[in-house]
């Protein structure tokens, strides 16, 4: 049942070769003995986990378990985006992405631990403290979506649900080895996502191969009335069976691969240089041209996404104010006090660090400085990519400069952690669609990874990037998927 | 309405410059809309607490707005009726601050993009105009009935979220009389939009007053330059209002005569006790971080939403008033006395449309519902929803001007209508013995000549030239008529009887 990817298992559950109940079963008993406590041996990858065995969804998803990043409200559920302000908040309501998937019959096997409100790149900054990685358990799954990424390459959720900003979907993927996918924003209700920065949040799915990602987006996609902003997807997304990448034109960007003296640590490592370039290889012998593009002002794209994202949350985050919800603080003397308490014992160093950021990028007098010219930045990052893209079809990067690193080894330095955004924020900022596969191993300290074969142990995943102009989602898809062939990743060595 | 130039404030010492005080007004009109702004709660009123929300108008964790095109719909009819420029293209900024009745930190409201921009309404210039939603309703248990010093709050969320038009002034207004008159016309029309309840008491009219006092003296024409200003808040009534607005005046002024400074500050009136208090707790310096709405789209205004938001459109009363004046020749007060009060506008067109025989002249009919009929009534009261109906009205009202009934006898037979209703006034004037006596029968004639014997003094002063002594002959035929002769006719009787 374990090697079973999430489409394999629909297409066994339909042949009537396996019960959704029994499968439901077993995942809920691995996600219990290995996704809980890091004292009782566990991932702690999971904040909650179903405690009966549903009734087997009927539709598309066949019933197939779910992991649902912590931050998706899910009714009678604990949500609580990773915080401890909203430490056992039950919500009354689905958020719109899960209930479209629960509709398609996929079930709710756990909630998945994450960064606080989606602020981190490690998931060390969770109320519920940090995840492991399952290839290295002295090391970070990446963040936000550290729990859904952990979870699903240690095999304790066939599939999971994440949330991506600036790169919190394909980050941890890559620092995980597996697939993770950032849809066109606007694709995927937000409705129901506890909010970070409301501009850039987007959900998508994280999982073992590309065909299942596109089989979780498929049902996932579409407008919906309760968002203003999501929009109708122009093409239905299809099942990815490219095996070759003739005609296609690749654009590696000139300033991602030169990172330059400002943005010291998004310099590649050797050993995920040597990964990329081995990726590129193999695009070309599978027909893909390479070429060099230009993004001019992707290496303003870290400071405008801080400075954005910051200040959309510090309004978003307003509402955890004790009054009707989450955490109170106790023996408030006045209403200030009682304010001022809450959020400062209910918020951990990283939110608050970003809501200071965030109030002060807004302020009087300040405002055009930062928020106005950063969202000039914004325009001119997404023309860049419109310009690229007229020359090219997809753009290829890495996912992150470093393979994932250890617990605590950038907590003190939050520079040093914003700078694994790198590579992701400037699509974030465009809008446009990302996927992140793995594309092979590097040693743990970075280096060139010795085996040819990308299965020994000790060595770690190296993540590669595409993305493609907005709503290009299935020409990603596709490309990815012939690239995965070719790279013939061997997805299980995370399992537990 | 008056010119609104002087009416001035004059201070006692007598070096002391005229002063003149500079208003402008923020109204807050809730928009009679089916659903909030925002999410699809119905509005409500005086319904049990927290009936009337969901996640949205909660600000639950993930939940987000979605624009009422309905509130957008109304803002353009609101526009067009002040004569707004409708911005193609309008868009929401969060407003940040912490508030219990505030559930998301922050409100959505329009700020540097407003749906309506300039624009007038009789004298006053229209600033802007935009739209934002309601707070919820704060209650505080304890003495102070506010939220410091009370035992205890509660929040009830049934009026959050509740679709708000914001209309600004420019400061155009310069007393607190021009500012109730004024306010008055907007109220009438927006009642006749159909945007709004437009009702003070609850809450779905509210306005705040902006107010300075600048001295009329020594001030080059054309300077508009302004004293310091202070915001007197949420007022609910128009008693109140005008009240506030000249005790505010009142205590500007003697902080000027005294020689001191105004303090910018927003204030608080209290109509029970009649003092202005300095507002604190969510006024203090406030840097509402605004930036636009990153969960909403902007307001884009396309030629079908225009022409709808032109359709809907009924006639303003003061395009009702400056109607009445053409074609029906009303003089320009009576005009505006009904039209500004769309209930006795409707009345009065209820009543000319009666047909009644003799017909009612349209200046008369005026003058009868405006002045004797709403004297009649209570305050504010519909006269359609009284005993008098409209055909009754100007049945009466016909039957005096053909001088079949005296204007004395006519006011009678009004009382009657008031108190018992009835259809046919001519058959109340037929059982009362209220027709009136002259035309062509010597009844009256008679009776004029025995007053004038009766009154020979002052028969003798009218012949002399002094047309004032003709008062008590008139008042003897009066009496001795009960009311029913025609004084024109007994006039020009007198004046026969007395060959002049």
């Amino acid at each position: 049942m374990l090697e079973l990817s999430a489409g394999a298992a629909i297409a066994e559950i339909e042949a009537g070769n396996l019960s959704a109940r029994e499968l439901f079963a077993f995942y809920r008993r691995r996600a219990t003995e290995h996704g809980g406590d890091i004292d009782a041996g566990g991932l702690n990858c999971f904040t909650w986990v179903a405690e009966d065995v549903p009734e087997a969804g009927e539709g598309p998803l066949a019933g197939v378990p779910l992991a649902v990043k912590d931050l998706f409200c899910t009714e009678g559920v604990p949500s609580q985006s990773g915080s401890r302000i909203l430490q056992g908040y039950r919500p009354p309501y689905t958020a719109t992405s899960v209930q479209r998937l629960q509709t398609a019959g996929a079930t709710l096997l756990a909630k998945a631990n994450q960064d606080e409100f989606a602020m981190g790149s490690s998931n060390e900054s969770s109320a519920f403290g940090p995840v492991l990685n399952p290839w290295d358990r002295g090391r970070v799954p990446g963040g936000s979506s550290g729990g859904s990424a952990a979870a699903v390459a240690a095999g304790l959720a066939p599939w999971a649900l994440g949330t991506d900003t600036g790169g919190s979907i394909r980050q941890p993927a890559a620092l995980c080895g597996i697939v993770g996918l950032k849809p066109t924003y606007g694709s995927v209700s937000r409705y129901g996502m506890i909010a970070f920065a409301s501009s850039l949040d987007q959900a998508g799915p994280l999982t073992r191969n590309v065909t299942d990602a596109a089989l979780l987006l498929e049902q996932m996609i579409g407008r919906d009335p309760c968002d203003a902003t999501s929009l109708e997807f122009p093409q239905e997304i299809a099942r990815p069976r490219a095996e070759r990448l003739d005609g296609v034109r690749l654009g590696v960007p000139a300033e991602l691969q030169n990172p330059g003296a400002d943005f010291a640590g998004a310099e590649l490592q050797p050993g995920v240089r040597a990964a990329f370039e081995r990726a590129l290889e193999l695009a070309q012998e599978l027909g893909a041209s390479v070429q060099e593009v230009h993004l001019p002002h992707a290496a303003h794209a870290l400071s405008a996404y801080y400075i954005l994202a910051s200040s959309e949350a510090s309004s978003n985050l307003a509402r955890f104010d004790g009054v009707r919800y989450g955490m109170r603080a106790a023996d408030a003397t006045d209403l200030l006090d009682m304010y001022t308490r809450t959020r400062h014992d209910g918020f951990g160093a990283e939110v608050k660090r970003r809501i200071m950021l965030g109030t002060y990028a807004l302020s009087a007098g300040y405002y055009d400085a930062f928020y106005g010219r950063a969202q000039r930045v914004r325009t001119l990052i997404a023309q860049d990519f419109t310009a690229a893209f007229a020359d090219v079809d997809l753009i290829v990067t890495p996912t992150s400069a470093n393979v994932a690193f250890a617990l605590g080894e950038k907590t003190t330095d939050p520079w040093s952690m914003y700078v694994s955004d790198f590579f992701t924020v400037p699509m974030s900022l465009a809008g446009i669609p990302a996927i992140s596969i793995p594309c092979g191993l590097a040693a743990a300290d970075g280096g060139a990874h010795e085996d040819e074969t990308r299965t020994q142990a000790g060595g770690l995943p190296v993540g590669l990037q595409i993305a493609g102009p907005a709503f290009s989602e299935n020409r990603l898809l596709d490309a990815a998927h012939a690239l995965e062939q070719a790279i013939g990743f061997a997805e299980g060595s995370a399992r537990v | 309405m008056s010119d609104g130039v002087t009416q001035g404030v004059t201070g006692d010492g007598a070096d002391a410059p005229t002063l003149e005080a500079v208003i402008g007004l923020e109204i807050h009109v809730q928009l009679a809309t089916a659903t909030k702004m925002f999410c699809g709660c119905a509005l409500s009123f005086g319904d049990p607490p927290n009936t009337h929300t969901c996640p949205i108008c909660l600000g639950l964790p993930g939940s987000l707005p979605v624009a009422n095109g309905r509130a957008v719909h109304f803002g353009l009819m609101i526009g067009n009726a002040l004569g707004s420029r409708l911005a193609p293209r309008s868009i929401f900024h969060r407003k940040n601050y912490f508030y219990p009745d505030l559930p998301k930190g922050y409100q959505i409201s329009q700020y540097d993009e407003p749906l309506c921009l300039g624009g007038r309404l009789g004298d006053v210039r229209i600033h802007r105009v935009h739209l934002e939603e309601d707070a919820a309703k704060l209650i505080h248990v304890g003495e102070s009935g506010r939220i410091h010093g009370s035992d205890a709050s509660v929040v009830d969320f049934n009026r959050g979220g509740t679709p708000l038009a914001e209309i600004v002034t420019e400061p155009d207004l310069r007393s607190a009389e021009q500012a109730g008159e004024w306010l008055r016309l907007l109220r009438a029309t927006l009642r006749q939009l159909g945007v709004s309840d437009v009702n003070m008491e609850e809450g779905s009219l509210r306005c705040d007053a902006n107010i300075s006092l600048r001295p009329i003296r020594d001030r080059p024409a054309g300077a508009d330059e302004l004293g310091v200003k202070t915001e007197l808040k949420n007022m609910n009534s128009f008693r109140f209002i005008e009240r506030g607005i000249r005790a505010e005046i009142e205590r500007q002024r003697k902080i000027i005569e005294q020689g001191e400074t105004v303090v910018q500050e927003t204030l608080h009136y209290d109509p029970a006790s009649g003092a202005i208090t300095s507002l604190r707790s969510k006024e203090e310096a406030h840097d509402y971080r605004y930036f636009p709405e990153p969960d909403l789209l902007p307001v884009a205004i396309d030629e079908a939403m225009l022409a709808a938001a032109r359709e809907a459109m009924s006639e303003l009363p003061a395009q009702r008033a400056e109607r009445y004046e053409r074609e029906l020749k009303l003089s320009a007060d009576s005009a505006q006395l009904l039209a500004f009060r769309s209930e006795l506008a409707d009345y009065f067109e209820a009543a000319l449309a009666a047909h009644a025989d003799p017909p009612p002249p349209a200046q008369a009919l005026a003058n009868w519902i405006a002045g004797d009929l709403v004297s009649r009534l209570g305050e504010g009261e519909d006269p359609s929803g009284s005993r008098v109906r409209a055909s009754a009205l100007a049945a009466l009202v016909g039957l005096v001007a053909a001088k079949r009934v005296s204007v004395g006898a006519g006011r009678q037979v009004l009382d009657k209508l008031v108190a018992e209703g009835g259809e046919d006034p001519a058959a109340i004037v037929e059982a009362e013995g209220l027709g009136a006596i002259g035309g062509g029968d010597d009844e009256l004639a008679k009776i004029v000549a025995a007053a004038l014997a009766a009154n020979a003094d002052a028969a003798e002063r009218v012949r002399g030239g002094n047309e004032k002594a003709i008062g008590p002959i008139v008042g003897a035929v009066m009496r001795e008529t009960k009311g029913r002769a025609d004084g024109t006719e007994v006039t020009r009787l007198v004046h026969e009887q007395l060959g002049i």
